[in-house]
This record gives C-alpha cells, structure tokens and sequence, in this order.
C-alpha cells in the first residue's frame, strides 16, 4: 500500500488519472474505519489534506461555493450558518466534535450513504456537485449525483470539488430522529424550507429510501405535504428501525419542521 | 513508509505501514499508550489527540497524513511535573473508575476549556458526546471539568 499526498489540485487529478483504483482519503472518518477493520485494502491512497483548492467556502456572486474538504465544523461557523441555516443545524448533528473537525462535505457526497446529513439541506438550496478530472470539469445536480446506496456518478478519474448553491434566504430547518442527540445515523432524517419568494414547500429526506430526495409542493398544499413527502419515501426495515416507523417519522417531522418555518 | 512531525512539542519520525492510523502509530512506533484503542471506529473518544490544535480521534487519521503536523496527546498536556487543571480535576472529583476513558475525556475537555472556561452542563454533554465511560455514570465527569474550567478561569 502506498500514500499519495498531493500538494495541488492538479497533482492530485494527475494522480486520479494515473491510478483509477486509488481510494482519496479527506477527513478519513468513513475510510479509516473500513481500512481499520480490513474492509478495504487499496493499492494506493491519495490523501488530500495538502490540496488546499478543495478547503474553505466563499460567496460567489450571489450564490456560495462550498468546498470539498469544508468540515462540519466549519459549516457550523456563524457566517456560513446564517447563509445555509439547515446545513448547519444537520452538521450539528454529525457524530462528535471529533468527526465535525475532521468530517467533510465531500466525504459525505463520496460516501453517498441515503443517510448522510449533509445531502438533505444540500437537496432543498438545489445544490450543484462540481467534478474535475485531468479532462476538465463538469457540474451536475445534486440529486443526479446520487444514483443509490453508497453509489454515485463520481468517475474513477474524477474528484469532488465542492458545491455551488444560490441561498433562497427563506426559513429551513433540519430534523433528525435517532436513540440520541449525538452520534447516531439517522434513522430518518428531513430539511424543509418554506420559500415564500418561489411559492414553494421542498423537503428532503434522508434514510428513507435508496438516496436522500427532495419533494416540492406549491405552499398552498401545507396540509397533505407532510404525507406527499411520507409516500414518496421508499424505507426499509433495517437494525435502526422499520419502514412503518420511518414513515410515520417523516410525517411527523415534516409537518413540525413546516410549524417552525411557516410561523 | 516514514512520518516526520511534532509530538508534545518534540520533532519524532517514524516508520510505518502505509495504511496505520495515528493512533496505532503513537502506541506502536512512537511509543505513547496514553490514547487508548477501544474501536478503532470513532465511537469512543478514548484515542483522542489535537491535530494542529484540533480534536480529532486518532484511530480515524490516517498516520501519513500527519507528516509535517504538531500532535499533542495526553502525556503532553502536563507541563513542568504539575498536572494539567483537567488532570487535576479528575483526580478530585473521582471521575476516574477503571481509567480506560479517562485519557479520551481529558483531551476533549481540556479542548472545551480552551474555548469555554466555563461551560453549561449542556455545553459539556455536547462536546463530550463523543467519549464514552462504561464505569462512572458521567455525573463525576461534569463535576470534574466544571472544577477544571472555573480554577482555570481563576474563580475561587
Ligand atoms: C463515529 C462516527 C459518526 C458519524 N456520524 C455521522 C453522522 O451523524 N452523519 C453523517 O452523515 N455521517 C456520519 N459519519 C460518517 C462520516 O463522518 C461522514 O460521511 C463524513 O462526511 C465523511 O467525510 P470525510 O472527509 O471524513 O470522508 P473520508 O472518509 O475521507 O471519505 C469518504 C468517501 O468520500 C471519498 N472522497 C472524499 N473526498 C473526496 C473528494 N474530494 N473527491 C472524491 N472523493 C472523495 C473517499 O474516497 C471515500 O470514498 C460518522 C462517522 C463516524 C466514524
Ligand atoms: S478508538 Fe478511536 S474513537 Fe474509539
Ligand atoms: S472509568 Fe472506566 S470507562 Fe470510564
């Protein structure tokens, strides 16, 4: 096994072109544990902690650019928070402040897991997912990134750059359910947002179903959207509850998440 | 493969398997036990260290990724002989029962004084949700880094 560390963002896609079957590695927080407990042997590493291109966030020209390696911590921060509130709320549920410092945006899209809580508020702003590879880059939304558990449209040669959205400045909220206030995978998770300037409800859930969707509803159907958004979700039964349960959850919270946005 | 950094303040290097993580790298090669390995999948908190000042756990780092970083681990947090206030405390309020968490706790809480002399209960919980004790019930644990934070803040 050998480690890459790349100190450019164009040193690490020559990497990517020259080994397809290179793992990249940002906060480590999902790659460790499958290299810890053997789940995973890779040839090859390449660590991205030195590629500073993939750091940070910025405003850009009304919308806000969002960086691969930006940490839940970070999200947290009040300047940001105040531009993507019900991400900020979803990264304050992330594990531990441990895995908030070093947990990233792009490790959440790499690891597309249906219960990732960066996807869900990253649904509701519409999202774009930037990727670049030795060839260029290419743009797609968020929920075309997401193709199924654990899968997405990620290229063998590409690597995630970050995100783009344009902040609806309207009221959102994130919501979790799970047998704590820390350290848990949600056993279903939403964020909502009540876009007064569009007319328009969007929620997204997460652990419902083979990705995190959104679902739209013109605001003057508040009252059936919280079971629109139950019906759309596709839960299963699994070790963190069952599908029924998981439905009724997202009943519940959509229509609390909808109280607290539409006051 | 060989890693050069800081460790408590000291320049070390090691050589290691390129796939190891911070944490087998500090007990096995570096010679440091303080950060305990409980799960070696971030549940626990008892392998936790500052990375460039930041708290992390160690079992999650990849240890190439620390090359050219400062650590600091439990043995580094007492200075000159005399424990650090949240050792300290510790040992007073009797948050210590097997001990297995308690370098794990003290990391993180001396993380939380660092930016929170005097933390809430719930200030506390939060930042602490990440290690887990099998032995004192926590009760202790609060009263210990209450105690550490106000001594620190220099309050009676
Ligand atoms: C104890 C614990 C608690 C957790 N709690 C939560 C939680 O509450 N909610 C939650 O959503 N997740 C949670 N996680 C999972 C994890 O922390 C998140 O998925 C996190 O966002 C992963 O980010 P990372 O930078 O650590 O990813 P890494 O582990 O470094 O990488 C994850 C995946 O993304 C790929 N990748 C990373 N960066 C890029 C890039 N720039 N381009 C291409 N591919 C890339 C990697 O190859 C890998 O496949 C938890 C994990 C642990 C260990
Ligand atoms: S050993 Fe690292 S968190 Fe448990
Ligand atoms: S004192 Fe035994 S695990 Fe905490």
């Amino acid at each position: 096994m050998d480690v890459l560390t790349p100190r450019t963002l164009d040193e690490a896609l020559r990497y990517r072109a020259e080994y397809p079957n290179a793992l990249p590695i940002q906060g480590g927080t999902d790659v460790m544990v499958d290299l810890n407990f053997d789940r995973a042997r890779p040839e090859t590493v390449i660590n991205l902690n030195a590629v500073r291109e993939l750091r940070s966030w910025r405003r850009d020209n009304g919308a806000v650019w969002l960086g691969a390696a930006l940490t839940y911590t970070e999200a947290m921060e009040s300047e940001l928070a105040a531009l993507v509130p019900a991400l900020a709320e979803a990264s304050r549920t992330v594990g531990s402040r441990p895995i908030r410092n070093r947990g990233t945006l792009g490790g959440n899209l790499g690891t597309a897991s249906p219960a990732g809580d960066a996807l869900p508020p990253l649904l509701i702003e519409e999202a774009e997912v930037a990727l670049a590879s030795v060839d260029g880059e290419r743009t797609l939304p968020l929920s075309e990134f997401l193709l199924g558990p654990k899968k997405n449209a990620l290229a063998t040669d590409e690597l995630i750059l970050g995100v783009r959205l344009t902040p609806s400045a309207q009221p959102q909220t994130f919501m979790k359910v799970g047998p704590r206030n820390a350290m848990v995978i949600a056993i279903c998770s939403v964020a909502l947002v009540a876009d007064r300037e569009r007319d328009e409800l969007r929620a997204a859930f997460g652990s419902a179903g083979p990705v995190a969707s959104l679902v739209t509803a013109p605001l003057g159907e508040r009252d059936a959207f919280a079971t629109a958004v139950a019906s759309a979700a596709s839960p299963i039964d699994d070790v963190r509850g069952t599908a029924a349960y998981r439905r009724h959850a997202l009943d519940v919270l959509v229509n609390r998440a909808i109280d607290r946005c539409l006051v | 493969m060989k890693v050069a950094l800081t460790v408590n303040g000291e320049a070390r290097e090691a050589t290691i398997w390129p796939g190891e993580s911070l944490l087998v790298m500090l007990r096995d090669r570096l010679g440091l036990p303080g950060s305990k390995n409980a799960c070696e999948q971030g549940e626990c908190g008892s392998c936790a260290v500052l990375l460039d000042g930041e708290l992390v756990c160690s079992c999650l780092v990849l240890a190439a990724q620390a090359e050219g970083r400062a650590v600091v681990t439990v043995e580094g947090l007492a200075a000159n002989g005399e424990l650090h206030p949240v050792q300290r405390a510790f040992v007073e309020a009797g948050a210590v029962q097997c001990g297995f968490c308690t370098p794990g706790l003290v990391v993180a809480a001396a993380d939380l004084l660092d930016s929170n002399a005097t933390p809430t209960d719930d200030e506390i919980r939060e930042a602490l949700a990440g290690n887990l004790c099998r032995c004192t019930g926590y009760a202790k644990i609060i009263d210990a880094v209450k105690a550490a934070g106000t001594a620190a803040a220099g309050s009676p």
